[in-house]
């Protein structure tokens, strides 16, 4: 299917128009318990490769996210609050590679280390990854850090706190929650536009 | 402990958990509160300083269960402790369980040489044993004292990471049958071991089953045949807890596995499980956990009520969390209206269950 897409299209077409819908569409059904947690991160990890791969394919000034985000917002990174379990946080960050866009990728990360990469970076738009209760609950410490910078960079959170208790996101202070990863693409694009 | 002694109904606690396992309806619905870190509060000690001694790990367990009338002790530490007996290590928060620490399967390769750790020989695990003996002798077999083991098939989250996990578990059979090996006996060892201490039952956590984590179909595979092996050999009844992981799309193969009861979550309809699992599978759950926090007392009714009426009626149904363990940040409050909850809508026979 890839050779057929790639010997009628350019990479960039092939992994708008076939990897990332493919990629939307296991998040949907993640969400709706269709698809279990190891097949959105295997379909993930060979998604990543394909899109590796095309993206060799192409020229720098082919990719225009690519290119785009080394200058102009917005600025986006990604972590791990206070765990080991880093799975989540690749699942997003494979969803984000194969949507084109650059994603700075802090790792495990404790509030200050956090707060510090994200202001020395002037990140716009963070990402934070959680799986137990108590680092969902530290993203308000970590928030109220953050607003401290002008402009404040824009939150989303995810994993499972969020998805147990569906009020959590708002009582943290982040400005959106990604249920599933294929959501994070609709997040940033509402609030690159908000920002705007 | 006077509080272990039948209710003014006369059924002990214990009574009341094996009524409803043999699928008959008991005076209530037994309660599995499963408070852990709690104790510590009782105690007035940070966590870590908690755990640091199994005495008080009793007398937490002890306080509680008078606080809540719940109907079990829980020998449960934290998740992490399985791996400090592996060479790993826990580390401490102090508002929440300890979290593993770095995975003590670095590569792949480190499976070739890993040697099952010997129960004995972990200074973590013997402390859990104690904790079991000293609650043993208070219960007088009339309290069930649930022990817990990590499933050999979810284990590897926290020896080697889950990312690594899947990985191994896709692309290099042979070394995750190798890795299951070891960590079976390791899991049978450690269960029987508290069972030996005075345990009545092994809660067998498994996440990693759940359809959640894995399809139906390489659940089949691996999990449910390491499941069936282990819980096999186990000497004490178990029960087979997803922690918030979904069951339904496997529900059916569950009973083959040997389990008496099952852990739900809260994402699925509690009816449907019931009516799945009707005299084959008792199931333990789904209190929402996580929301729980935030709870009012008049939340934690109509939770409570909800779920006696999905899965009350015929026995074969424990109340209790869905993940297995109270979180540090629920109200005491919350607790306290569970307990009432389940006294005032809790009784057999459910009539109001039928007339709503």
């Amino acid at each position: 299917m890839l050779d057929a897409a790639r010997a009628e299209s350019d990479p960039l077409t092939v992994i708008e128009n076939l990897v990332r819908p493919a990629l939307e569409e296991i998040g949907r059904r993640w969400e709706d318990g269709d698809c279990a947690l190891s097949q959105v991160y295997m379909s993930g990890r060979i998604c990543e490769e394909l899109v590796e791969e095309l993206l060799a394919q192409s020229s720098e000034s082919e990719i225009p996210h690519a290119h785009a985000l080394e200058t102009t917002p917005p600025r986006l990174a990604i972590a791990v609050l206070e765990d080991h379990h880093l799975l989540g946080k690749q699942i997003v960050r494979t969803v984000l590679l194969a949507a084109g866009y650059k994603v700075i990728d802090y790792g495990r990360q404790d509030v200050d280390g956090l707060f510090e990469r994200v202001r020395d970076d002037q990140i716009d738009i963070l990402m934070v990854s959680t799986l137990m209760l108590p680092a969902a609950l530290r993203v308000r410490v970590l928030m109220d850090r953050l607003g401290a910078l002008s402009p404040r960079p824009r939150v989303v959170v995810g994993g499972a706190p969020y998805r147990f208790d569906e009020g959590l996101w708002r009582e943290v202070g982040a400005d959106a929650v990604g249920l599933s990863a294929g959501d994070v693409l609709q997040i940033l694009e509402r609030l690159s536009q908000a920002d705007t | 402990m006077s509080d272990s002694r039948a209710s003014a109904d006369g059924m002990t606690s214990m009574q009341r958990v094996l009524t409803t396992l043999g699928h008959q309806e008991p005076d209530r619905v037994p309660l599995l509160l499963l408070p852990v870190m709690q104790g510590a509060r009782e105690l007035g000690l940070s966590i870590q300083d908690y755990f640091a001694r199994p005495e008080q790990v009793a007398e937490g367990q002890l306080r509680l269960r008078a606080r809540y009338r719940h109907d079990c002790l829980y020998s449960f530490y934290y998740a992490a402790i399985e791996t400090e007996a592996w060479g790993g290590t826990a580390i401490y928060r102090e508002d929440g369980p300890p979290n593993a620490g770095a995975p003590v399967i670095r590569r792949p390769e480190d499976i070739d040489h890993l040697r099952t750790p010997v129960v004995e020989d972990s200074p973590s695990l013997l402390k859990v044993l104690e904790t079991t003996r000293l609650l043993a002798e208070e219960a007088g077999g009339e309290v069930p004292i649930i022990g817990v083991v990590m499933s050999p098939f979810s284990l590897p989250v926290i020896q080697m990471g889950f990312e690594a996990y899947l990985v191994l578990m896709h692309e290099q059979p042979e070394r995750f049958e190798q890795l299951m090996r070891l960590n079976e006996e390791f899991c049978v060892a450690w269960g029987n071991a508290q069972v030996a201490a005075g345990a009545n039952a092994i809660c067998y956590f498994d996440p990693v089953s759940s359809a959640t984590i894995i399809p139906r179909e390489r659940f089949l595979k691996t999990g449910f045949e390491i499941a069936r092996r282990t819980l096999g050999r186990l000497q004490a009844p178990s029960t087979m807890h997803f922690a918030s992981g979904r069951a339904l799309p496997i529900v059916d193969l569950l009973p083959a596995t040997g389990a008496a009861a099952i852990g739900v979550s809260h994402h699925e309809d509690l009816g449907a499980l019931k009516q799945a699992c009707r005299g084959r599978l008792s199931l333990l759950g789904n209190l929402n956990g996580i929301a729980m926090r935030r709870w009012t007392p008049e939340q934690a009714e109509a939770e409570v009520k909800a779920a006696i009426a999905a899965a009350g009626p015929g026995g074969g149904f424990l109340l209790g969390d869905n993940h297995g363990e109270i979180p540090w940040q629920v109200p005491d409050r919350v607790l306290l209206a569970i307990t009432a909850a389940v006294e005032r809508w809790g009784r057999y026979p459910l009539h109001w269950c039928r007339r709503d």
